[in-house]
């Protein structure tokens, strides 16, 4: 079998095994429904009192309100299925419309957040473990410790007073000057321009964990076996950490990446809010404000996909990075 | 030494003769004992809230706005609430929550993961998914539906991050027990006919609590970031002070009265600093090995 | 043997221990020689600091706490102890090489064979970059790996360990150093592919008159590539001289001691038990496991670890089962003691069939098999005292507290350590000790069998002959029956009645031991055999000229 046919399968088996996953989380989602007080029916319309009797009538009906629960989680299942969420009120559209065209905004964060963490995380890590034990290991150290501790929205609060309201460097919130009507590279510029904050801001506390766990890492591997054979063969130290150490010390922390790529995304509920980007995490913070909870269960349901790709995502790329292990 | 002694406590003089070396290990490292200093004030400002700033903190105690180092050490929030007072009753909050919702979350997950990785098979295979859909949730937006449905509350709040939290302490322990299984101290317990409760109580757990201990202790800084997230959001229990409510509350204000916000924050990042350094403490002091320092 | 000066001349090297070690110095006024053309072997037990001094000679030492504080390493007219780091990064890989002890983690596992091997060239400038290419496929060659363009392309987990130790020396051979270093380079190997690294040295030793400096424990392989000797003991040099009279002439107590203390490989004499019944019989055993695959990922493999393998053992007797890492012989081990359960078979303790209780019915019938493990530093729990590890076992069989307290005392007495030491830990004691230990708290049990899985692998040879004079009497006074699993051949020599060799699963040879060794019937066994290194020198007459009872220990 041919690689790429090889890789192939693998990612179907992959995304095969995540049925079971998403599964779980509508039934999850079902469940919820249940706890919440009122009819699900409530729920499902959104804010009491919006819609018309006819309205819930039909939606009682839809998801067989009157009829047992099993029926009625394989009805909400099988709307689940056919992208089917329901309809917000307050936003007057389908929650799955609604969702869709907040996507694109939070994967960008999130990717540039997650970029910023591991590309400065991973090189101050390697700096730290250089430089062991002199200044500039401990000044990376304490303030890799301090950002761990702390809490995201508060960091952004505290960006937007220094840098938006005090130096006025940045923009205070949004995502680009709509007004404006920025079209090609001015508005890719202007976006840009918007990113800064909210993106550093997310990826502070990943970029700190990165940092400790390369340099730890990096800790680690240069006790190896394989260092000394290097230094036998007559490497000079430059030569050993970058060609050697390095490769070996990453991979620890693309697994801890892959692992938090879920995580993200409940950061960004609280940086978007914070900068008013208008991504899903700022759709969830306004949903949870207008009690629309069915709008949150779609965010939850979507996100959870996403996590399941991205993980895919990242197997795969750890795959490419380590030859011991085999995609099977 | 009789065998009356020996067995009295053969467990208990294990305890006593771990800890004296351990505590050395530990006074040791200056930065984790700062953090423990630290730590300790935090809880005892905590404890004394009622003496430091008596009354509700909800209250109005002064004038709107008033700035920092005045009359009101950390300033009022939009409605006249004393800052500090919020902090101080916030601190019991954010102890309380972090502290049991870890103990929660350590529990369930040591029983489940130890439960997987002794009996390993198709027990082992079925928890492991449970975990894996746990762990693909994403925490946060599901810690915000629960709280969100059962109605904000310290106990709903303490439900939902134990949720979300006990499936990264199944991983690990159940990582430990599959490792300790193969050990052959371990092995040979299972040989002589030992029940296998009493080889997963004295046998395994007692060298697999370590990276349990460290793990929860450093859990326990997460979850108050967590807790203070969710209050931020507007998702704590209305009836108790928090320092998330705190700065979600005086955002909307961020230029003129930027108080509100930065000490309450500052507090979390204290906190949170001093249990994370008291964490790696725990670690250098539990599990000492050749440093390089 | 030559005239000419040294190639490596160690004068009064001393290498110092940081604060806190158990001595100040790991070697300690060390004086070694070596000549072009020769091979050197420095042999010594654990902590004799054999292998820091040969690190030392690289630099190779872990900075910053162990350093060389004292003495010269002449190499060409230099002395490398007073190189600045270029100096010396230019004299390794080229002119001085090294290969150590653990192929699979000496190489990065993240860049293939050929890149590592080809790395040598490009740091040290050498040839233009086409040629490095096939200079390293020549290597490869030079040292019998199949198929060379393969194995440049294949990552080290890809190769066979034997084939990594090959590229190893290709890796430090390519630029034609004049002195090579070897640190135990065969000791994690099995004894087959041993023997045929140690000939692929000796066969690259003579052909480019390279001086190898070859570290070891192992006498049998001094025997067998040694031109010159050199013992070590807690970081001195007790006797060198060439291999010929160390091995047959030892002057020093110890060297001496030390030799004795290497079982022979004729099989003592033991009278053959007067047809005692059958303690233990194993009739067709088979284990497999499944390797990979959960529900999850794609099908996984089937190994087969233990086929149709079958056995008895008389009470009394020793029964060796021997074989290398795969053959299975660990997972009979385990079957035995129901650690691991077998998928067929029979196991049968008496008339009792093992294999076929329950887990409840098994319980009590526990304590008639019970198991001696490897490694000392793992098999006693570390948190709880001596005494407690030894009365536990009756403990949980009903035994009252106190009975099984002064019966843990006894059998510390019996295995040659004093009663208090039921007080102590475990770290507090030695390897051999706390084998001793571990062989207390399996007869604490009063069992009819005792397994033991490679009881002395893991210890000095002085050690472990210590341990085997413990086994063979505790077998004889309490009329034990012991199965005993090794990869050593020698030690299956001294102490087995009857030989099971395994290969791949199956027994491929079964027999009393004397006739096992001396008309071997199955070509693998033949082959065991004549792996095993020194085997001509300890055949040979000269070695029952001091076997004078000393022990290494005491001397």
């Amino acid at each position: 079998m041919s690689l790429a046919a090889q890789r192939t399968r693998y990612v179907l088996r992959r995304l095969l095994q995540a049925v079971p996953i998403l599964l779980a989380i509508v039934v999850i989602n079902f469940l919820l429904l249940q706890l919440a007080e009122g009819d699900a029916a409530d729920v499902l319309a959104g804010e009491a009192g919006s819609a018309t009797p006819e309205y819930m009538a039909a939606l009682r009906a839809k998801f067989g309100l009157d009829q047992p629960l099993a029926l009625q989680l394989l009805a909400y299942a099988k709307n689940a299925a056919l992208l089917d969420l329901g309809y917000s009120f307050r936003h007057d559209t389908a929650v799955a419309t609604l969702i869709a065209g907040r996507l694109g905004p939070t994967l960008l964060l999130m990717l540039s957040a997650m970029a910023i963490a591991l590309v400065v995380g991973t090189l101050l890590g390697v700096l730290a473990a250089t430089g062991l034990n002199t200044w500039r290991d401990n000044v990376i150290t304490v303030l890799a410790l301090v950002a761990y501790a702390t809490p995201l929205f508060w960091i952004g609060l505290m960006l937007i007073v220094v840098f938006s309201i005090n130096a006025g460097w940045f923009p205070v919130s949004g995502m680009e000057n709509v007004a404006a009507f920025h079209s090609g590279w001015d508005r890719v510029v202007d976006v840009a321009r918007h990113l800064v904050l909210p993106a550093i801001t997310l990826s502070l506390f990943y970029l700190a964990l990165y940092a400790r766990l390369m340099r730890a890492s990096m800790l680690e591997q240069s006790g190896m076996d394989y260092v000394t054979t290097a230094r036998a063969k007559g490497l000079t130290e430059t030569r050993i950490t970058a060609r050697h150490v390095v490769r070996n010390a990453l991979l620890p922390v693309v697994t801890m990446a892959g692992v938090q790529m879920g995580n993200l995304v409940g950061g960004s509920v609280v940086v978007e809010s914070v900068f008013g980007w208008p991504g899903l995490g700022l759709l969830a913070f306004e949903s949870l404000f207008a009690r629309d909870l069915n709008l949150l269960m779609g965010i939850f349901l979507l996100s959870a996909c996403l996590v399941v790709v991205v993980n895919l995502v990242v197997d795969i790329v750890y795959a490419l990075l380590d030859p011991r292990i085999e995609l099977r | 030494m009789t065998a009356e002694q020996a067995t009295a406590s053969p467990a208990g003089s294990a305890w006593r003769d771990a800890w004296r070396p351990f505590w050395r290990r530990f006074r040791r490292n200056r930065a984790a004992v700062a953090g423990l200093i630290i730590l300790a004030a935090i809880a005892l400002i905590a404890a004394g809230a009622d003496v430091l700033r008596p009354g509700d903190p909800f209250r109005l105690a002064g004038q709107p706005f008033a700035p920092p180092f005045g009359a009101f050490l950390f300033g009022t929030d939009s409605l006249g609430r004393d800052v500090a007072a919020g902090m101080v009753h916030g601190a019991r909050t954010s102890l309380l929550i972090g502290l049991v919702a870890t103990v929660a979350a350590v529990l369930l997950g040591t029983l489940i993961g130890g439960v997987a990785g002794y009996y390993g098979g198709w027990l082992d295979d079925l928890l492991m998914r449970v975990t894996e859909i746990f762990q693909t949730i994403p925490f946060f937006i599901f810690a915000i539906l629960l709280v969100a449905i059962l109605k904000p509350s310290i106990g709903s709040i303490v439900f939902a991050i134990a949720i979300v939290s006990w499936p990264g302490v199944a991983r690990l322990v159940r990582g430990e027990f599959l490792s300790l299984r193969g050990r052959e101290y371990v092995q040979a317990s299972i040989v002589m006919g030992m029940p296998d409760a009493r080889v997963i109580f004295l046998q395994i757990l007692p060298n697999a609590l370590s990276p349990i201990i460290v793990t929860g202790s450093l859990m326990i800084a997460t979850a108050i970031l967590t807790e203070s997230a969710l209050a931020f959001l507007g998702l704590s229990d209305p009836n108790v002070m928090s320092w998330g409510f705190q700065i979600g509350s005086g955002r909307t204000h961020l230029r003129t009265a930027w108080w509100v916000c930065t000490f309450p924050g500052l507090a979390i990042v204290l906190t949170a600093l001093a249990i994370n350094l008291v964490g790696e403490g725990l670690n250098d002091a539990l599990n000492p090995r050749l440093r390089d320092r | 043997m030559s005239e000419q000066a040294p190639i490596l001349r160690i004068e009064g090297l001393h290498v110092r221990l940081p604060a806190g070690a158990d001595r100040a110095f790991a070697v300690e006024d060390a004086n070694l020689e070596l000549h072009a053309n020769e091979t050197l072997c420095v042999v010594g037990e654990s902590g004799s600091g054999k292998s820091l001094t040969a690190r030392a000679v690289l630099g190779l030492l872990p900075k910053p706490h162990v350093v060389a504080s004292a003495g010269r390493i002449d190499f060409a007219g230099r002395d490398l102890l007073q190189l600045d780091a270029d100096g010396l990064r230019k004299v390794r890989g080229a002119e001085i090489a090294m290969v150590f002890q653990e192929p699979m983690t000496a190489l990065n596992p993240l860049m293939t064979v050929g890149a590592q091997i080809e790395e040598v060239l490009d740091v040290h400038g050498a040839l233009k970059p086409r040629e490095r290419r096939s200079r390293v496929l020549a290597l490869l060659e030079d040292v019998h790996l199949p198929d060379p363009e393969r194995i440049a392309r294949a990552y080290p987990h890809q190769i066979s360990g034997g084939q990594r130790q090959r590229a190893m020396i290709a890796m430090a051979l390519i630029l034609e150093p004049k002195l090579l270093i070897a640190d135990e380079p065969t000791t994690a190997l099995d004894v087959t592919t041993q023997a045929q690294i140690l000939k692929l040295v000796r066969e690259l030793q003579r052909k480019r008159g390279t001086a190898v400096m070859f570290i070891t424990h192992d006498f049998g392989v001094v025997a067998d590539i040694a031109d010159r000797v050199a013992v070590m003991r807690h970081g001195r040099v007790v006797e060198t001289g060439t291999a010929e009279s160390v091995l047959t002439r030892p002057a020093h107590p110890y060297t001496r001691a030390l030799i004795a203390a290497v079982p022979p490989l004729a099989p003592p004499e033991r009278p053959p038990a007067q047809h005692a019944p059958d303690c233990l019989a194993v009739r067709h055993l088979h284990k497999s496991f499944h390797v990979g695959g959960a529900w999850t990922g794609g099908r996984g493999k089937v190994v087969q670890a233990v086929r149709d393998v079958s056995f008895r053992l008389a009470r009394g007797e020793t029964l060796g089962i021997v074989g290398e890492s795969g053959s299975g012989k660990s997972t009979v081990a385990r079957c035995l003691v129901r650690l691991i359960n077998a998928d067929e078979g029979e196991i049968s303790l008496g008339d009792v069939d093992l294999r076929a209780l329950s887990a409840r019915e098994l319980r009590p019938v526990r304590r008639r098999i019970q198991m001696v493990f490897q490694d000392p530093y793992g098999s006693l729990n570390p948190r709880y005292r001596v005494g407690r590890i030894v009365a536990e076992g009756p403990i949980v069989n009903g035994t009252p507290v106190e009975r099984a307290y002064a019966r843990a005392r006894e059998l510390l007495e019996l295995v040659g350590l004093d009663a208090r030491a039921a007080d102590r830990f475990p770290h507090e004691f030695s390897g051999g000790q706390r084998q001793r230990i571990g062989i207390a708290r399996a007869l604490a049990l009063d069992p009819e069998v005792l397994v033991a899985d490679e009881p002395v692998s893991a210890l000095d040879v002085s050690v472990q002959a210590q341990v085997l004079e413990l086994l063979a009497s505790v077998r004889d006074r309490l009329q034990l029956s012991i199965v005993f699993i090794t990869h050593d051949l020698r030690v299956a020599a001294q102490v087995c009645d009857w030989i099971a060799v395994m290969q791949r699963g199956e027994v491929v040879e079964y027999g009393r031991t004397s006739s096992v060794f001396e008309s071997p019937r199955h070509a693998y066994t033949r082959e065991l055999l004549e792996s095993i290194p020194g085997r001509n020198w300890s055949l040979g007459a000269a070695r029952s000229n001091f076997s004078d009872g000393a022990h290494p220990a005491t001397s």
